[in-house]
């Protein structure tokens, strides 16, 4: 979403992302005029007039489970994104019983919080794991 | 889901969906401290719903994000079509 208007967004996907994406952006390309969506969601730049690189992470009872919110010459980092919408939907499965430490990715070990678990973490859950 | 439209002339918009701020109701003598500006989002709370204008595959389509409930949905705003990042 941005504030371009949808016709522009046609442009935009169909000289240039579609040549990076084969078959051009698969998803709705949001039109914003005037950033009153991104005003809502605290991103819009009012001084600017542009939204910040804002990244929204909401699961499916649409409660908001994470977001990112980046200035604009430094841009997202997809894989992170993708890692943390499959840790909350590993937690949400689990109906919180499961918990991703840091450093988690899919198939390494998750925590299950409890009695037994306080001040034992440091037994199941090493400082490298935060970076392997 | 996202339902088309034909675009005329005019840019089209959307906006937030369901009551917004209050409009002013109140006489212009009380005296109203609230800040203007819309608080940050905050985590584990809805993601305020809203309707835009989109462009997909082709044609011009409105979206609702209400419409996705019962699915994951990654949000993104950026500064704008052709900025480098």
């Amino acid at each position: 979403m941005s504030i371009d208007s949808v016709f522009v967004h046609k442009m935009w996907n169909d000289h240039e992302l579609s040549k990076m994406v084969e078959g051009g952006v698969p998803y709705p390309m949001l039109s914003d005029a005037g950033g009153k969506v991104g005003t809502l969601y605290g991103i819009y730049d009012e001084d600017a007039g542009v939204e910040t690189r804002g990244r929204f992470i909401i699961d499916p009872d649409g409660v908001v489970q994470g977001y990112e919110v980046l200035t604009p010459p430094v841009g997202r980092n997809v894989a992170e994104s993708l890692r943390q919408i499959q840790a909350f939907q590993l937690v949400r499965q689990s109906k919180g019983t499961e918990a991703t430490p840091s450093g988690w990715k899919p198939g390494k070990t998750t925590l299950k919080p409890g009695p037994d678990l306080v001040g034992k973490v440091w037994e199941v859950w090493k400082t490298s794991m935060a970076f392997d | 889901m996202p339902t088309e439209f034909k675009p005329g002339c005019a840019r089209p918009t959307g906006g937030p969906v369901g009551e917004g701020p209050a409009k002013n109701a109140a006489p212009k003598t009380t005296i109203q401290e609230k800040p203007r500006e819309a608080s940050m989002i905050k985590v584990g709370k809805k993601a305020p719903d809203f309707t835009a204008p989109a462009y997909l595959k082709g044609g011009f389509v409105s979206v609702q994000l209400s419409e996705y409930l019962g699915k994951w949905v990654v949000l993104c705003f950026y500064p704008g079509d052709f900025t480098f990042v």
